[in-house]
């Protein structure tokens, strides 16, 4: 079950790399666990610390001016690469509860959806003024209404977002989508059966 | 005038909503250690139950070390645990299990085609982006996350939106010591590493239609690093001849009207794509990354970028970050750029014709004194024909240590990676930062033109090596 989303008026942290990957997001070596909780720890692990595992001063969630931010701004293609949870999880459990880029991949975009986060697709343009403002003024505000599907960003300017009503309402509810699918499951017993028919070869127990 | 992708999708539709979504039904699942625990736990917590275990293949392969003493024990506690963890919930679900000291233990997208579970015109999920391998039989195949590895197991279902279509025809014979893995690192150099988001993209032309199984396999494996959740291929003679007589391909009783359903599964002549591309693959070199995205791919003849030729300022930037982690200086020869270990392996290139490739030119050749050197079947099966074969003996001869079956220096999980600033001729799939361990740099090329590079010490072209 997942946390509901409400609107988000919070410092916006500005990352300003193109094609950024989930190994990137979390190594793999954090993902030996076998709990969603707890991977905050190992977020961006290696761009925040250097090899001594020493704060990287530069890094924008190194910075004091970022620190607390729960909106994360960022190029395109965010979250390419593996399908690994782990890395919503950990952005999560660092207190991101939204991410804007210009895109995202299509695997991480769904990700986020189950977990409460709201990916926030905006044209390119937009993106990089809003990348610029935060970078100029560090601790600048972000403003994310999902509800009324806008993000308004330090200078005052409003970017209006589109997002698949179902998953809106997801997020605005915290809807369990399992439980919502299970109250059609008269309807995938009745397509097995029709299935089973079509196809009877798939309908073997592969574990027989 | 659907789409092969248009035909699979609609014979799997349980139901549809208003907004576009529909509830897709699963016929396959396969699991591995990594992101199915989670998974088993809210079922557990929700007191649910697997709906149809008889659909789904459990396989370690991400955290198991490739040497001979992991079948006694495991030295890395979370490794360890999360094994035991999905040898626990498959057992306890009644799911096929393929455990570590099983023969047929592999690499999950490998073991699968292997054992005849991936067959034309099915849906196929794992939670696992390299899922897209599957599509090389003509079937929707997917990676999804743990909370949709969740939900499959509980109703054998998944909400999706329909993808757009996209088709990418490859022309052309390919010139001796050329491969598939450089018909898809040219794909992708040419759409880059998010041309296919959005999209399902099947492949077509006599480039792909004279492929192996084992080469297409190669091709749908690294769609995901064009962007795109789904590769796919139409099946033929070659799909049908690949699959009889493996353990869960239809029985002799029902296999005639299999092939006859998985016969009419292609695109329609008139087929409406949202997107088309061509390749012409006649011509094609063999193809080596120098950065540190899979779209970051060039002819072997070729050299390291000039940021300051770069496009526009996101790119120019991305290329210098690139050439800064990667320790390389724009300008550089590839083919001057020297090597500390070799990784012959992983879901794209550890089948046998990869092996045998790679073994044709280490053959009667040496491994450079500078290089260490791995070769990792993918599969117990792929191993034991190897060794029927005598590959085994080709490699050690040369100075390749010859491994166990699993994902190992692909991403660091297990004990084979990188050391910080190492860097790695390797058959794997991506050369994203610290992937194949903290540090570690990658540069993506085929099976022979990674024994080439083992040979000469540094990225080579595998036609002179091998000359």
């Amino acid at each position: 079950m997942m946390e509901k989303f409400g609107s988000l008026d919070t410092v916006g942290v500005p990352l300003d790399r193109g094609n950024v990957d989930t190994d990137a997001i979390i190594p793999a070596r954090y993902l030996k666990t076998v709990k969603r909780t707890g991977l905050g720890v190992g977020l961006f692990f290696a761009w925040r610390y250097d090899a001594e595992g020493k704060e990287l001063p530069g890094f924008p969630l190194n910075r004091p001016e970022y620190r607390g931010g729960k909106v994360l701004v960022a190029w395109e293609n965010f979250g390419c690469g593996s399908s690994r949870e782990h890395a919503v999880w950990a952005l999560m459990d660092f207190g991101f509860r939204a991410v804007i880029a210009p895109s995202f991949s299509d695997i991480f975009h769904n990700n986020c959806l189950k977990n409460g986060i709201l990916p926030v697709t905006l044209p390119a343009a937009e993106v990089r003024s809003l990348l610029d403002a935060l970078s100029a003024v560090p601790g600048s505000r972000v403003e994310v209404d999902l509800a009324g599907q806008t993000v308004r960003g330090p200078r005052g300017d409003l970017h209006p977002f589109r997002i698949d009503p179902f998953a809106k309402t997801c997020l605005l509810e915290g809807l369990d989508e399992i439980a919502l699918t299970l109250a059609s499951a008269g309807e995938i017993d009745r397509y097995e059966r029709e299935r089973g028919k079509v196809t009877p070869w798939l309908f073997r127990d592969l574990a027989g | 005038m659907p789409t092969l992708f248009g035909k699979i999708w609609d014979r799997h539709v349980v139901t549809a909503r208003e907004d576009g979504n529909v509830l897709l039904y699963i016929d396959r699942h396969l699991v591995h250690e990594v992101t199915s625990p989670q998974a088993f736990e809210g079922l557990r917590a929700a007191g649910r139950p697997v709906r149809r275990p008889g659909t789904m293949l459990a396989v370690p392969d991400h955290n198991v070390p490739t040497t001979r003493d992991r079948v006694e024990w495991i030295d890395d506690r979370e490794s360890r645990e999360q094994i035991e963890a999905l040898r626990g919930n498959a057992l306890g679900a009644g799911i096929a299990l393929f455990d570590i000291a099983d023969p047929r233990q592999g690499i999950v997208h490998i073991v699968g085609p292997e054992a005849g579970l991936v067959q034309p015109g099915i849906t196929v999920v794992c939670g696992d982006s390299h899922t897209g391998t599957l599509g090389a039989f003509g079937t929707i195949a997917f990676g999804i996350g743990t909370s949709e590895v969740e939900h499959v197991l509980a109703t054998q279902a998944l909400w999706q939106k329909k993808p757009r279509q996209m088709r990418i025809t490859v022309n052309g014979a390919l010139r001796s010591l050329v491969t598939p893995k450089d018909v898809i690192l040219a794909v992708i150099a040419k759409i880059g590493a998010s041309g296919g988001t959005g999209y399902a993209i099947e492949f077509a032309g006599e480039t792909i239609r004279r492929m192996s199984m084992e080469g297409r396999m190669t091709v749908c494996n690294m769609t995901i690093e064009a962007g795109a959740r789904f590769g796919l291929i139409a099946p033929d003679g070659t799909t049908f001849a690949y699959l009889k007589g493996r353990p869960l391909s239809p029985p002799p009783s029902l296999w005639d009207a299999a092939v006859g359903y998985w016969k009419g599964l292609a695109s329609d002549p008139d087929a409406a794509w949202d997107r088309e591309e061509t390749l012409e693959a006649g011509n094609l070199e063999p193809h080596v990354t120098w950065g540190t995205s899979p779209q970051d791919a060039l002819p072997v003849g070729g050299a390291v970028p000039d940021p300051a030729k770069a496009a526009d300022r996101s790119e120019r930037e991305r290329i210098r970050r690139a050439l800064d982690y990667m320790g390389l200086a724009a300008g550089t020869p590839l083919t001057d750029i020297p090597v500390d270990k070799v990784f012959i392996g992983s879901c794209t290139n550890a089948r046998i014709e990869d092996l045998r490739a790679a073994a044709e030119v280490a053959k009667g050749r040496k491994v450079a004194a500078n290089v260490t050197a791995l070769v990792v079947p993918g599969s117990g099966q792929v191993k034991r024909k190897a060794e029927e074969e005598g590959l085994d003996r080709v490699f050690v001869e040369a100075g390749f240590q010859w491994r166990l079956p699993g994902c190992s220096m692909c991403l660091g999980m297990n004990p084979d990676r990188l050391n910080p600033g190492e860097r790695c001729a390797s058959t794997s799939n991506r050369n994203f930062e610290g992937r194949q361990g903290p540090g570690g740099r990658t540069h993506l090329m085929s099976p022979p033109m990674a024994a080439a590079a083992a040979v000469a010490g540094r990225i080579a072209d595998v036609r002179e090596v091998a000359r």
